[in-house]
C-alpha cells in the first residue's frame, strides 16, 4: 500500500478515536439542550469526573476501606462511574439549575461555568494538575490488532465500537420509542405534556442525569487512553462547543455524525500540517458560520 | 427546541418605573458620590497601597468596564474577551520591545489590533444569537490562544518578557512607579469616560434598546447587526487598551491573559459588580483582584472560591453589588 495512504488511514483511525469523545459529549449536550435549553459548560468537568472516578475506584477505594489489595477494575467502573456522575448531575439540576429556568439561558451557562471551576479547582488540589495514568486497563484489552494498514490498539478499537453502539442506542431511544416521544414532546411544548399527566420536572431531571452520565461514560472510556488530569475536560469542552456550533444542537444524529467526522478531519489534518490540527475544528466552525450560520443540521431561521 | 432565538433578556435588568424628578436628583447625587470616591481613590491610592497592585486593579477595572459595554448594555455575552485583552498585550509588547516604539504608540497599536480582532470575531459571532454567540466567541478566542502558544514572536509558554516601559513623550520616565501609576490612572480615566460617554450617547440608547427587545429595535428600523458589531469592536478595543496597559505595567505578556479562564474572570467581575451599571465592573474587578491577591497563598483553592462566587452570584444576586445598591436607593442608573 502507498505509504501516504497508509499514513492517512492511520491518522484517520486515531482521529476517529478522538471523534468518539466529540460525538459522545456533543450528544449529551444536545440531549440536555433539547429539553432544558441549557448549555452545560460543566460537561467537560463531568467527563473529567468520570475519568477520575474510574481512577479512584482502582487506586484509592481499596486503601480507604482498609483493603489495599482491592482494585475496582475497568468493567465495574464503566457501569458505576457514569451512574455516580449522573447522580451528581441530577443533584445539580434539582438544586441549582432548576432555579434558573425562567431566566435567560446565559445564566445557566454561567452557573455551570462556576461549577466547572469548583470541580477543576478541587481536583487540582487533591491530585495536582499534571495528570496520572490509569493503571486499571483490563488484560483482555491489552495488545494490538492488525487492521491491514496499521497495528491498532485493541482497547481503542473497543472504544470506537462501543461508543458507536451507545450513540446508536441513544438515538434509537429518543427517536423511536415511547419514552423518547415524550421527551421530544416535552421539548416542543412542556405545558401540554404536563397536561397529559407526565411529570415534566422529573423527566427534565432524568434527562440531565442521562446527558451528564454520557459525559461520565466518555470519561471512563478516556481514562486508559489519555492521562487522567483535572484539566482534561476544560480543553475538550471548547472543542465540543465548536462541534456543536458546526452541527447545530437541534438533532441527535447530527451531533453524533458531526462529532465523528470532525475527529476524523482533525486526525487527517495532522498528516498534512500538524500545527493546524489544534485549530482546524475552529476554522471549520468559521467556514460553517459564513456559509450556513444555523449549522449543518440546525434548523434555519 | 423552545425559544432558542428568544432575544428578550433579563441581563442588566432595571426598574425604571419610578423616574420622578426626586429620584432623578437622588440618582445624580449618588452618582456624584461614586465619582468623587473613585477619583479620590485614584489620586491618593499609590501612597498607601503598592502602586503595581493598584495599577493591576485599574487595568482589570477597565477590562471589565469594556466587557460590560457588551453584556450589560447590549445584552451580548462574549466568552472570548481574554483574546482581546491578551492579544493586545502581545501586540503592544512586540511593538514596544522589538520595534522600540514609545509607550503611547505601543498602547495605541495594541488597542487597534484588539479592535481589528473584535471586528473579525464580532462579525462572525453576531451571525448567531444568545447562547450560540457565547460559544462562538469562546471558540474563536481559542484560536487566538493557540496562535499565541505556537507563533514564534509570542514566546510560547514563556510569554513575551522584558517589555520596556520607556519614556512618556520623551519627558516622563515610566520606570518610576509613581509616574507610571499616574499614567495608568490617566489611561483608565480616558477609557472609563469613553465608556460612560458611549453608554449615554444616542448610540448607547439604541444598544440598550437592542438589549431590551431586539425584534422591536429591528422593527423600528435600526440596523441591529451594525450596532451590535460596532459595540463589539468598541468593547474589544477598550479591552485591548486595558491589556496593552497591563503589558506595560508588568513588562510582560503571558498566555494567562489570553486563556479562557481570563474570559471567565472578567465575566465574574462584571456579574459581581453589576452588569449594566457604570460603576459595577470597577467594584467587581477591585473585589476579584483583591481576593486573588490575598488568596494567592492557598494555590488552586482560589479557583474553587472564584467558582463558588460565580455560583452564588448567579443564584442569589444577579443584579450585582452596585445593581443592588441602585435598587435599594431606588435609582435607575449608577
Amino acid at each position: 500500500m502507498d505509504p501516504m495512504i497508509r499514513l492517512i488511514l492511520a491518522q484517520g483511525m486515531l482521529g476517529l478515536n478522538n471523534g468518539v469523545f466529540y460525538a459522545m459529549l456533543s450528544l449529551g449536550l444536545a440531549v440536555i439542550f433539547g429539553l432544558l435549553n441549557v448549555v452545560n459548560f460543566a460537561h467537560g468537568a463531568l467527563y473529567m469526573l468520570g475519568a477520575f472516578l474510574a481512577l479512584i475506584m482502582y487506586s484509592y477505594v481499596g486503601q480507604w476501606i482498609g483493603m489495599a489489595d482491592l482494585h475496582i477494575g475497568f468493567w465495574p467502573a464503566l457501569i458505576l462511574a457514569p451512574i455516580l456522575v449522573a447522580c451528581f448531575g441530577m443533584l445539580i439540576e434539582r438544586f441549582l439549575l432548576r432555579r434558573l429556568y425562567k431566566l435567560d439561558p446565559i445564566y445557566s451557562l454561567l452557573l455551570t461555568f462556576g461549577i466547572t471551576l469548583v470541580l477543576q479547582g478541587l481536583f487540582i488540589n487533591f491530585f495536582n494538575a499534571s495528570g496520572t495514568p490509569y493503571p486499571g486497563m483490563p488484560e483482555s484489552m491489552k495488545g494490538v490488532t492488525n487492521l491491514g494498514f496499521m497495528m491498532f490498539p485493541k482497547y481503542r478499537l473497543f472504544v470506537i465500537v462501543f461508543s458507536i453502539v451507545v450513540c446508536f442506542v441513544t438515538w434509537f431511544v429518543i427517536e423511536r420509542t415511547r419514552i423518547g416521544a415524550r421527551l421530544r414532546a416535552g421539548t416542543e411544548n412542556p405545558e401540554l405534556v404536563k397536561a397529559f399527566g407526565i411529570n415534566v420536572p422529573l423527566m427534565v431531571m432524568l434527562t440531565f442525569g442521562f446527558g451528564t452520565g454520557l459525559a461520565g461514560l466518555a470519561g471512563v472510556l478516556a481514562a486508559p487512553i489519555y492521562s487522567v488530569s483535572p484539566l482534561m475536560g476544560a480543553n475538550l469542552i471548547i472543542v465540543i462547543f465548536a462541534v456543536v456550533v458546526i452541527g447545530g444542537m437541534g438533532s441527535i444524529a447530527g451531533a453524533v455524525i458531526t462529532g465523528f467526522s470532525l475527529g476524523l478531519i482533525e486526525g487527517v489534518t495532522k498528516v498534512f500540517y500538524a500545527p493546524a490540527a489544534n485549530t482546524v475544528i475552529f476554522l471549520l466552525m468559521v467556514i460553517v458560520l459564513l456559509v450556513r450560520p444555523s449549522g449543518l443540521f440546525g434548523r434555519q431561521g | 427546541m423552545s425559544n432558542t432565538t428568544s432575544t428578550t433578556s433579563e441581563i442588566g435588568e432595571f426598574e425604571q418605573d419610578d423616574v420622578s424628578p426626586e429620584t432623578h436628583k437622588r440618582g445624580r447625587m449618588v452618582q456624584a458620590v461614586f465619582w468623587v470616591v473613585l477619583l479620590g481613590f485614584l489620586a491618593v491610592a499609590p501612597f498607601f497601597l503598592y502602586p503595581v497592585f493598584v495599577m493591576q486593579l485599574l487595568c482589570f477595572a477597565l477590562f471589565a468596564a469594556a466587557f460590560n459595554l457588551l453584556i450589560g448594555f447590549t445584552g451580548l455575552l462574549s466568552f472570548g474577551h481574554a483574546a482581546f485583552f491578551g492579544g493586545a498585550a502581545y501586540v503592544a509588547g512586540h511593538v514596544l520591545k522589538v520595534w522600540g516604539f514609545p509607550p503611547i504608540l505601543g498602547i495605541i497599536a495594541g488597542t487597534l489590533a484588539a479592535a481589528a480582532m473584535g471586528w473579525v470575531v464580532g462579525s462572525l459571532a453576531i451571525r448567531r444569537q444568545g447562547i450560540y454567540f457565547a460559544m462562538i466567541t469562546l471558540a474563536l478566542a481559542q484560536i487566538v490562544y493557540f496562535f499565541a502558544l505556537q507563533m514564534p514572536f509570542t514566546g510560547g509558554e514563556d510569554g513575551l518578557q522584558g517589555i520596556p516601559r520607556g519614556n512618556l513623550l520623551g519627558i516622563f520616565n515610566l520606570s518610576d512607579p509613581i509616574t507610571m501609576y499616574y499614567f495608568v490612572a490617566a489611561v483608565f480615566i480616558v477609557g472609563f469616560l469613553a465608556i460612560y460617554r458611549i453608554v449615554h450617547s444616542p448610540f448607547g440608547q439604541v444598544l440598550q434598546a437592542i438589549r431590551e427587545n431586539e425584534p422591536r429595535a429591528l422593527s423600528l428600523g435600526y440596523n441591529v447587526d451594525r450596532f451590535k458589531l460596532l459595540a463589539f469592536v468598541l468593547s474589544a478595543g477598550l479591552a485591548g487598551l486595558a491589556g496593552s496597559t497591563k503589558a506595560l505595567v508588568f513588562q510582560f505578556a503571558s498566555l494567562t491573559d489570553a486563556h479562557w479562564q481570563m474570559s471567565g474572570e472578567v465575566i465574574l467581575m462584571t456579574l459581581l459588580g453589576g452588569m449594566g451599571t457604570i460603576f459595577g465592573p470597577v467594584v467587581g474587578a477591585f473585589i476579584v483582584v483583591t481576593l486573588q491577591h490575598f488568596l494567592s497563598g492557598i494555590g488552586s483553592w482560589v479557583q474553587v472560591v472564584i467558582g463558588g462566587t460565580f455560583i452564588a452570584c448567579v443564584l442569589l444576586f444577579r443584579r450585582g453589588i452596585v445593581g443592588e445598591i441602585a435598587r435599594l436607593l431606588r435609582i435607575s442608573s449608577l
